[in-house]
């Protein structure tokens, strides 16, 4: 822990009566190598108690609606024995004294469980302290209840405010007693979110509903083939426009390369959007109508299918053994490109002042990257840098990537007054970054009975390694194997297992979407795990549990075939399919019943099983995996992102569809209360739904499909 | 530039805007209300949904000037002025946003939806409420929460103020 010493000297908010900081717990090994790069778990978050007794939070983690404007409060409410509405939440800055602050990797609760609580404790402890010596008693003989410390003999009480003070003159204790978990009063118990009123009345304050003095709007034209040169501007037509002040070059600058652009610049952003419709620009762009191709792409990771990859792990003689099997199969599972399409498009205003600072507004689910990549593009120092988060209308991992951010830079210094960049839906559709489309290959094989052979080989663009660079070429990305190392998959096959990876690059910018890799993954994984049930000769659920020893991965399919009704006997044309997949620390699994309806099929059903250990909120745990389902499915049977002769062949969501509320089917989701560490919440429930769904269809159907996205209307 | 009288939640208000504006950057950056929202900008989302003489529109496809002198604009700052409407509060009760962003529009397709149809099946509801996309995938607690405002509704209370 930090001293309250230094932590005095470096905070800005120590005219408060009493404040607290603590820093990192024990680094976990695992938590690291899933998610190396998110989930940093050098944290620093601080509590405010006022003499006035109010108490503050800074939120390490923006709210982009999954819940961390009451997760994370929760967890000191909690501790400090006062109810939820007593904590007042200031987002944090992205400085570096509050540590890792990205809303990334389903961290959340997983990585402020410890801290924030040990904080909330400590505060507790010393404020218990600070009254009993005022009253002469021992500390034992007082409680913290409703924001008081009192005693217990003669029920005398004093405010935190009262002792804020005094208290702050204490050291912070390095190891204060946590609250045991039977004594939670808010921690896995339902309450309401208390920001959502503002979020049905239009008052919640997003980044394109922030308004600055002065500022100027822009649009811009990107490269329709993504990383082209301006060839030519004719600007005459969008000079006519009423409105339009400015047309300026200007640049997109990705993590990995820059792009050039075109800024229109106008008084409000319906003129600039006119202006931008009547820019004619010409691109000279190279090579890229040829090597921008997702079908080119696929057909190198085929390719790749049919060579060895490089090993990640290997149990068994693998190889040598899946040759001499006598009950094998292998196959291809693909995934696409997919954008993650928040509604709130990317936007962002930034004002370069004349004294060299600089004022950003911004839905980022990371101010400490935001501030970082800023430092970097504009060659500045942290202190000149003040960054305001506003809630995120959705992002998903794509406002994590600060290009549109990065653009309103640029366009400010070189404007030198506040700019107001906002992307169209065409921008963020046709723009990326994407997920990357991977192709699993899978081999396995069966011997009396039981899946004993599995090799997944994972193959396509490296998000680290085209976003990050740094990495080798033999070097395996992080999440890439991460996701479906033996950490993540539980199965034992008793013979032989290889997990092995091929990197395939591509030109279309790629980032992290929900769940990462294992939104692609979880589909070759568990729907091969359903063929070789099938090629055993068994029913996938107990072929699954032959394979698992694991008892949190045993509980929660048990669950599932319970909840799910597993065994019920289906009318012909009806079928259910299974699948589990652990990512973020959390197992879920799902169970889909489908039923045949003309070349189709209809979804029925969905439920949802999740163990994410302790969690805070049931319901928002709920709603979560609610939201996975429908994104999952969406992944499954909606559009995919596209590119052919260079270009994205989606534009908006006539072309890039969503899933709406007449395709939703009825949902059920239960919670595993296995009192594990916290796990992640906003994305394991994803990668499971589009196997449970392929499994389902291949039982009510026969049909086994092995690419994704498919036409769930028109299987044949 | 062309000067445009309108009715934005009951208030007069003035404005000198391009003819061809869509409704919502008007009501965005003109009058500026924020809690209508830009999803597309081609009617494929329904996040700018308004009510313009009580029937939902697309106000990101409703070029200012094809706007009635005498129109009625209501936007969700106009539904629950005095008190939330019903289905405000029933938003709240089955904790419907997750971000939140898109539910302005969600909100007011499902204000209209209950004023013609007070008893809703979840057909009608799949059918009134397919026009409005939600990335958080909150459609299946909308559901939830129209039936529920429906009965709050046929109780009689939490019409909301201001209409």
């Amino acid at each position: 822990m930090t001293s309250r010493r230094n932590f005095l000297k470096t905070s800005s908010l120590t005219t408060f009566g009493f404040a607290l900081g603590v820093s990192s717990f024990a680094k976990d090994a695992t938590l690291k190598k899933i998610t190396p790069a998110i989930v940093s778990l050098e944290i620093n978050p601080f509590i405010i108690i006022d003499t006035a007794g109010n108490i503050t939070l800074v939120n390490p983690r923006p709210d982009m609606g999954q819940g961390s404007t009451q997760a994370v409060p929760s967890l000191l409410a909690e501790e400090l024995e006062v109810s939820l509405d007593k904590v007042k939440i200031v987002q944090s800055d992205g400085k570096g004294k509050y540590g890792n602050q990205t809303s990334g990797g389903s961290s959340s609760v997983r990585a402020l469980w410890q801290p924030i609580r040990k904080a909330g404790a400590a505060a507790r402890e010393m404020l218990t302290q600070t009254a009993a010596k005022r009253w002469n008693v021992s500390a034992t003989e007082c409680f913290a209840q409703d924001g008081k410390i009192v005693h217990r003999g003669s029920n005398k009480s004093f405010t935190y405010g009262e002792l804020a003070d005094d208290a702050s003159k204490l050291e912070i204790p390095k190891n204060p007693k946590l609250k045991e978990a039977k004594d939670f009063k808010i921690i896995g118990k339902y309450n309401k979110r208390l920001d959502v009123p503002e979020r049905v009345t239009g008052k919640a304050v997003y980044g394109l509903d922030v308004d600055v003095p002065g500022m100027v709007y822009a649009s811009i034209v990107h490269s329709p083939m993504l990383h082209g040169k301006i060839a030519s501007i004719d600007d005459a037509d969008t000079r006519k426009v009423a409105g339009v002040l400015q047309v300026v070059r200007t640049e997109r600058p990705m993590p990995h390369r820059k792009s050039e652009a075109v800024a229109v610049i106008a008084t409000n952003w319906w003129a600039a959007l006119k202006g931008k419709k009547a820019l004619k620009v010409q691109w000279d762009n190279g090579d890229f109508e040829k090597t921008l191709s997702t079908q080119k792409y696929f057909e190198a990771t085929y390719a790749a299918a049919k060579k060895e990859g490089i090993n990640y792990e290997e149990k068994g003689d693998f190889s040598a053994k899946y040759a001499s099997a006598s009950k094998k199969i292998e196959s291809s599972y693909e995934t696409p490109f997919l954008s993650h399409a928040p509604i709130e498009p990317e936007n962002a205003i930034v004002h370069v002042k004349d004294d060299g600072t600089i004022e950003i507004w911004a839905p980022v689910q990371g101010p400490d990257w935001a501030l970082r990549d800023v430092c970097g593009y504009m060659n500045v120092k942290p202190e000149q840098v003040k960054i305001n988060v506003t809630l995120l209308g959705g992002a998903f991992g794509r406002k994590a990537y600060h290009d549109f951010l990065l653009e309103a830079c640029h366009l400010s210094k070189e404007l030198k007054k506040p700019v107001k960049v906002i992307w169209t839906r065409e921008d963020d559709i046709t723009q990326g970054p994407y997920r990357p489309g991977m192709l699993s290959h899978m081999q396995g094989f069966v011997e009396e009975g039981k899946i004993t052979g599995f090799h997944h080989h994972a193959i396509g663009e490296s998000i680290a390694g085209q976003v990050f660079k740094g990495l080798k070429d033999d070097e395996a990305d992080p999440w890439l194997t991460g996701e479906i190392s033996p950490e993540n998959s539980k199965y034992n096959f008793a013979t032989a297992s290889k997990i092995s990876w091929t990197n395939v690059k591509t030109d279309i910018p790629v980032v992290w979407w929900r769940s990462v890799y294992a939104s692609n993954f979880g589909w070759g994984q568990e729907c091969f795990i359903d063929e070789l049930a099938h090629l055993a000769g068994k029913d996938p659920l107990q072929a699954r549990l032959d394979i698992l020893t694991d008892e949190r991965f045993r509980k929660v399919l048990e669950t599932l075939a319970e909840k799910a009704n597993w065994n019920e006997k289906l009318p012909a044309g009806q079928g259910k399919g299974i699948a589990v997949f652990r990512s973020f620390d959390s197992i879920s699994a799902a169970c889909v019943t489908v039923s045949k309806k003309e070349n189709g099929v209809n979804i029925d059903k969905v439920v949802s099983v999740i163990d994410c250990g302790y969690y805070v909120n049931p319901d928002n745990v709920k709603a979560q995996t609610e939201g996975n389902i429908v994104m999952g499915l969406t992944a499954a049977i909606k559009d995919g992102i596209t590119f052919t002769n260079g270009v994205c062949d989606q534009t908006n969501f006539h072309q890039f569809n969503l899933m709406r509320i007449n395709e939703t089917p009825k949902m059920e989701i239960h919670i595993i209360d296995s009192g594990a560490n916290p796990g992640g919440v906003g994305e394991p429930g994803l990668p499971p739904i589009a196997p449970a769904l392929g499994n389902a269809i291949f039982a009510a159907t026969g049909k086994r499909i092995r690419k994704l996205p498919f036409d769930i209307t028109n299987l044949a | 530039m062309a000067v445009f009288n309108l009715t934005v939640n009951n208030k007069k208000v003035k404005v000198d805007v391009e003819p061809d504006m869509p409704l919502l950057w008007v009501i965005r950056d003109f009058v500026g209300l924020k809690g209508t929202k830009f999803g597309c900008g081609m009617a494929m989302c329904g996040a700018c949904t308004v009510h313009l003489n009580g029937q939902p529109i697309r106000s990101c496809q409703t070029p200012i000037s094809t706007v009635a002198k005498n129109a009625k604009i209501t936007t969700v700052e106009g539904i629950g002025e005095v008190q939330l409407h019903a289905v405000q509060q029933a938003w709240i009760d089955e904790q419907v946003p997750q971000c939140g962003y898109c539910q302005s529009g969600q909100i007011m397709s499902a204000v209209a939806l209950l004023k013609t149809t007070p008893n809703p099946t979840d057909e009608d509801i799949d059918a009134a409420m397919s026009g409005n996309l939600c990335r958080c995938g909150t459609y299946d607690r909308i559901r939830r929460a129209i039936h529920k405002a429906s009965d709050t509704m046929k109780a009689g209370a939490g019409v909301g103020g201001g209409k």
